[in-house]
């Protein structure tokens, strides 16, 4: 490996299909927590919800995929409502605590033995399920330049998935400028206020949830479809705490940070875990500061480090405005 | 208002003299015309009884003043009858139908809009934004009608509109633009009423409004409180400093350990014994002056309790 194939292979997951996975995570967050104010800390488990629609109505009941897919939005929408009846009317904490822990269920019940016939245990469901859909990929070849390099399969994914999140950006951008935004801002502001000037605060809270939600779940479809399987262990807490890194290094509240975010996370990702093995096996760092399998550590290291001192100079986020920061300190 | 008549005529207010010179200065006194009817309304914190009212009337299209002492439970009884705090008894109506446990926004949308105490302004909202919340019924305000603005833009004109009327009126037109979390604690009480007002309440229900208002301010907000009377609007506000009750109020009602104790008219109520000792206690030394001075100077001295 040369540095030019490491600068190659970090530009292609910046705009890979994973960058694609949790930019549509972070859209849901943005639209949960960042305009609404909502702790949603389950959204792998929307994801998984998604997955799994795809995976098993496809694969194991061959139905075609459009199919799949409502269910894999509607399966979104019954989560989201199990989630918000009990918790929106209570303190923002109260969501946090049952949605991590919802997602959890989920997962588990997914790689359950009992239910090995249904969800393929901790080996998930695998299978060319998606390959209807692969068959109208109209695209001659992939693309194999110095810059990128994709795969046929994968240059149809991630054309689709980047217009997915055109989509959502664009429906994210027309509702935040709306007055449904404004109650939505201000809902995160302050509930009590909102509520005096008659507007009902628990129906928005749960639009914004279901919302969200369907988006997070988006981001499981292309993750079934991509992968052609789906992996429970996938979904675990660590899907959602990278998209929340994600929202946060993009700017929350602004309609193309989890764009910028998801881009900017994967590249770095990538860009430091194969500059550092490069390194490595050129022998510019020697194997008794560092052996090629300690690599994968470091590279979250540093990133968190990069996190770290992102929070400390630039705390809004890349596209957030300081002065709105400040007025938190009043 | 922008559509009040300009003379300052104040039909209304001598009408509404009139109405309650009949009413007899006793708690609980009903009015000729009530648009808020209150019964046995009881809330308490552990064993502490914060309100406790058993009978209270509003006389419509009146400025009606609730004082107390600190604690008296003004501001929870707020709270009870705005659906913002679950009562333990009691029964109220506002224009004849029944509002107890209904929630806070339906209560908005019958017409009672409340401000609160410690001021809610919408931080990271521009001063702008947060008039056009109050505004009721918007189009754009449904998820799905949101997504076309042809449905909602020329509404939201109209409320842009009025907003900026609004804000004129309330001396913040030169900081609509700003973010309403970098107002000063007198500014933000005026935009959380210039916000109640874009609701077009029946009955504006104002806690405290005049605290950490200027003195230059105050005189021609207590002006356009009463240019809001003669729209027929019911203003219902509590309040610690006397000058102000004294001056814009048709009806006072005293509240002290969550009881009304007396009702009246301004001047009267403040000349009654009884109110005395619940703002100085049992056992004053203080002069009573027939304009109640002393009452003035005591009360403002036991005011701060804004902006914790
Ligand atoms: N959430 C609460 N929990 C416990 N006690 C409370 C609560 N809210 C109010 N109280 C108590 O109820 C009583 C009435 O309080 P309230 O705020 O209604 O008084 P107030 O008349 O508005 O006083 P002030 O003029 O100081 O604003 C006080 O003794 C207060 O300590
Ligand atoms: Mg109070």
């Amino acid at each position: 490996m040369d540095w030019l194939t490491v600068f190659q292979n970090s530009l292609t997951q910046m705009i890979g299909v994973q960058a694609i996975i949790y930019c549509l995570a972070a859209l849901g967050l943005n639209i949960q927590f960042g305009y609404t104010g909502l702790l949603n800390f389950g959204q792998a488990g929307f994801a998984a919800i998604g997955a799994y629609a795809i995976a098993v109505t496809v694969a194991t009941l061959g139905w075609p995929l459009w199919l799949a897919l409502f269910f894999g939005i509607l399966g979104a929408i019954i989560f989201a409502l199990l989630l918000g009846i009990p918790t929106l009317r209570l303190r923002a904490d109260y969501l946090a605590i049952v949605t991590i822990a919802a997602a959890e269920i989920i997962r588990q019940v997914a790689r359950s033995v009992s239910l090995n016939d249904y969800f393929g245990g901790s080996d998930g469901i695998s299978g060319k399920y998606a390959a209807d859909w692969y068959a109208l990929n109209p695209l001659p070849v992939g693309i194999d330049t110095a810059l990128i390099r994709f795969s046929r399969n994968d240059l149809w994914v991630v054309i689709n998935g980047w217009t997915l999140v055109a989509v959502i950006v664009l429906i994210t951008w027309l509702l935040v400028r709306s007055p449904w935004g404004r109650v939505l801002k201000s809902i995160r502001e302050d509930e009590d206020a909102v509520r005096s000037l008659g507007k009902n605060v628990y129906l928005y809270k749960m639009q914004a949830l279901t919302l969200g939600g369907v988006i997070g779940a988006f981001a499981g479809v292309i993750f079934a479809v991509a992968a052609q399987s789906v992996q429970p262990d996938n979904y675990a807490t660590t899907l959602t705490f990278f998209a929340y890194a994600v929202l946060i290094l993009g700017g929350a509240a602004r309609v193309f940070g989890p764009v910028v975010g998801s881009m900017i996370f994967w590249f770095l990702l990538v860009f430091v875990g194969q500059a550092l093995n490069n390194a490595v096996k050129a022998g510019y760092i020697s194997s008794s500061i560092l052996r090629p399998d300690q690599v994968g550590q470091i590279q979250f290291m540093l990133v968190g480090l990069g996190l770290m001192a992102l929070m400390i100079f630039r705390p809004q986020g890349i596209f957030g405005d300081k002065k709105e920061l400040a007025l938190d300190e009043r | 208002m922008s559509d009040s008549p300009a003379a300052p005529s104040r039909t209304k207010a001598s009408s509404i003299k009139a109405a309650l010179a009949s009413v007899s200065p006793v708690p609980g006194a009903p009015k000729p015309d009530a648009i808020f009817v209150g019964d046995s309304i009881t809330r308490s914190f552990g064993g502490l009884a914060a309100v406790d009212v058993s009978h209270l009337e509003v006389q419509r299209g009146s400025i009606t003043a609730l004082i107390g002492p600190n604690g008296a439970g003004k501001t929870t009884f707020f709270n009870v009858i705005t659906g913002f705090d679950p009562p333990n008894t009691g029964t109220w109506s506002f224009e004849g139908s029944s509002l107890a446990g209904t929630p806070a926004y339906k209560v908005a949308r019958e017409g009672m809009i409340r401000t609160f105490q410690l001021t809610k302004v919408l931080n990271k909202l521009s001063v702008l934004e947060n008039m056009r919340l109050g505004a009721q019924g918007q189009t754009g305000e449904g998820l799905f009608r949101a997504l076309i603005p042809a449905l909602w833009r020329k509404q939201e004109e109209e409320i842009t509109e009025r907003a900026l009327g609004m804000l004129e009126q309330f001396n913040l037109i030169h900081v609509k633009d700003d973010f309403a979390g970098s107002l000063s604690g007198g500014q933000r009480k005026l935009l959380e009423m210039a916000r109640a007002m874009m609701s077009n309440p029946s009955m504006l229900m104002l806690d405290e409004p005049m605290a950490g208002v200027n003195p230059a301010l105050t005189q021609s907000l207590l002006e356009h409180i009463k240019e809001l009377r003669e729209t027929g609007i019911t203003i219902f506000f509590v309040e610690h400093d006397m000058d102000m009750v004294r001056d814009i109020s048709d009806w006072v009602i005293v509240m002290a350990q969550g009881s009304i104790i007396a009702e009246g008219p301004p001047a009267d109520v403040m000349r009654n014994p009884a109110v005395i000792d619940a703002y100085l206690g049992a056992h004053h030394d203080v002069a009573l002056t027939e304009s109640g001075e002393s009452l003035t100077d005591t009360s403002v001295s036991l005011t701060k309790s804004e902006e914790s």
